[in-house]
């Protein structure tokens, strides 16, 4: 029931009831990743065992806290370089498509825009081994009739971005497009009778209108090449990102050092979506990842 | 001279076209139509020699000879019918909260809180249920205090544990597409109703229900989706018994270097996914392309 209608007392307090239990729901992982952290234990699990910086700070064997551990710092730094070129090529890319899409006219347009939806809807892990059989298979002919050795196409970071890429542009062109569709074109009209150029129109009226997404497409895309997982484990080589190197030591029994690693990430990605809060409107905020 | 000038234009113009096509046809050519192409020809061929290939349905076979695959497949696909299920009748009453309950500060403060657990990846979520729920784990610790068990239970590795993570995991893109949804109802509609009898009930089901039908389409083809596709979250909570199709495509791909019959069970995948997208479409009379922006 609405605001504006009697609600019966029992129906107030369940609302009240079910919102207390869902957002517990939702942030008690969170919590007790961030809780666990701090306990000077060699697993993260209770008995609670006093409160310690080691799992950050620690260079004892055994209790090598983030900064020491040079294996998940690496994965930590693979993943920013990843998620930098996916950023740059989704952005690129997607700004293109969206010009496309609003201020062209050309035939099989409308299943151009309809196909460039498709990624989203194929599960992350055929987009991957997809990727992966078709590389190999460009690497394998390559090879056979000249002889040549294109490593590029073999599992590894640059298969990786472009897996990341594949899908993450996608939802940069959606983001940049609904931007551009609110566009005033007769704002670029009267910079043209004024006799700017179609560069000069571009870099002082459109581009400018554009920023706000451009910069939230940018935060969308890297916070996703980020988290990738599934794309990302089938393309996957020698260097893992963090995700990737994550999952493999859950799977061998995880140490505090992960939740220290996880607390870190989280106060990352609070920072750059609060950052991004502040600067944009509501209206601009990009989908949903 | 001025044909000059148009002539100039439109050849201008053309050029622009190209340019900006050339990107979006390399990325959806290279990346997703013809690795698709690729995979469709690996999944209906066979070796019959050390490199040497033939056509062949063996791999489609395989799947409906071997229990354990098809078993997978209907299992994967049933628990994420029901993952769906119960992401909607959780993400229900929160939506309606946030969209009909609260204003001003409170509302945007529910609604970030809605969004801040899916700034972490997967990976960190996941760690968090697992040290809640593993036998060391918190719940358990915390039963044996309260002395609900006497020893600490196993929660990790059942269905049940999947689907908790399968829902968690999926949240918020069913609260998302609700919510817009919801927004978008006249209260006054709920106002009339209420005056001419209605109970809470039958305005659900008559008013709010319908009119928010596109949302819950699209809330329930994206969740749908990602959950059938999740290979973390089955893996990580449901251990060696998860048996869910993603974990089969992968030990094919990458364990055992079968990529036939790793291509055909990509292509069952997708096909599945395809298939109840393209159902959900059909039954509630959403258009993909508006559907996709929603959610």
């Amino acid at each position: 029931m609405i605001l504006s209608l009697p609600r019966p007392p029992w129906l107030r307090a369940s609302t009240v009831i079910y919102g207390v239990i869902f957002f517990a729901f939702l942030f008690l992982p969170l919590v007790v990743v961030a809780v666990f952290a701090f306990n000077d234990a060699p697993y993260p699990a209770p008995p609670w065992r006093g409160f310690t910086l080691a799992w950050f700070l620690g260079t004892t064997p055994g209790q090598e806290g983030l900064f020491a551990d040079t294996a998940l710092l690496g994965s930590l730094w693979t993943s920013v370089v990843v998620a930098c070129w996916v950023t740059v090529l989704s952005v690129l890319v997607g700004t293109a498509n969206a010009f496309l899409i609003e201020r062209t006219q050309f035939r099989g347009k409308q299943a151009l825009s309809l196909l460039m939806l498709a990624p989203l809807v194929i599960p992350g892990v055929i987009l991957g081994i997809s990727i992966l059989a078709f590389a190999s298979r460009i690497a394998n002919l390559a090879d056979d009739l000249w002889g040549w050795e294109l490593e590029f196409l073999r599992p590894g970071l640059p298969l990786v971005v472009l897996g990341q890429f594949a899908y993450i542009v996608s939802i940069a062109t959606l983001t940049i497009t609904a931007r551009l569709k609110r566009f005033d074109i007769t704002l670029e009209e009267a910079a043209y009778n004024l006799g700017a150029s179609r560069a000069a129109v571009l870099t002082t009226v459109t581009l400018p209108y554009l920023q706000p997404a451009l910069i939230g497409a940018a935060a969308i895309s890297f916070l996703m090449s980020f988290e990738n997982f599934n794309t990302t484990l089938m393309l996957v080589g020698s260097d893992s990102p963090l995700t990737v190197m994550m999952y493999g030591r859950m799977r061998e029994g995880a140490t505090p050092v992960l939740n220290a690693v996880s607390l870190f990430l989280m106060v990352a990605s609070a920072l750059l979506a609060l950052t991004l809060l502040r600067g944009a409107k509501p209206s601009d905020a990009p989908p949903s990842s | 001279m001025s044909t000059e000038v148009t002539n100039q234009n439109q050849l201008q113009a053309r050029l622009i076209l190209m340019l900006l096509l050339a990107p979006a046809v390399v990325w959806l050519a290279g990346l997703v139509l013809l690795p698709h192409v690729e995979l469709a020809i690996l999944s209906l061929r066979a070796r019959v020699a050390p490199r040497v290939y033939e056509p062949s349905f063996a791999q489609y076979l395989t799947f409906i000879e071997e229990p354990l695959y098809w078993h997978t497949f209907v299992r994967t696909a049933v628990m994420s019918i029901l993952a769906t299920a119960i992401t909607l009748l959780m993400a229900f009453p929160i939506a309606w909260t946030i969209a009909k309950l609260v204003r001003g500060r409170s509302k945007a403060l529910l609604f970030v809180l809605c969004l801040i657990p899916f700034w972490v990846s997967e990976t960190v979520r996941t760690l968090g249920w697992m040290i809640l729920l593993r036998e060391s784990g918190v719940l358990p610790d915390l039963l044996v205090t309260l002395g609900v068990t006497p020893a600490p239970v196993e929660m990790l590795y059942h269905d049940a544990t999947i689907l908790v993570g399968l829902v968690y995991t999926s949240m918020l893109f069913m609260v998302i597409p609700l919510i817009s949804a919801l927004e978008s109802l006249d209260d006054s509609l709920i106002e009339a109703a209420y005056d001419l009898g209605g109970n809470g009930w039958s305005i659900l089901r008559q008013i709010v229900i319908p009119h928010a039908a596109p949302g819950i389409v699209a809330g329930c083809i994206v969740v749908f989706m990602l959950t059938l596709g999740n290979y973390l979250t089955p893996t990580l909570l449901g251990g060696k018994n998860s048996q869910w199709f993603t974990e089969q495509i992968y030990t094919q791909f990458i364990t055992r270097f079968n990529w036939e019959q790793g291509a055909a069970f990509g292509f069952l995948l997708l096909g599945l996914s395809t298939a109840i997208v393209w159902l959900g479409l059909r039954l509630s009379g959403q258009k993909f392309g508006e559907v996709m922006q929603r959610s």
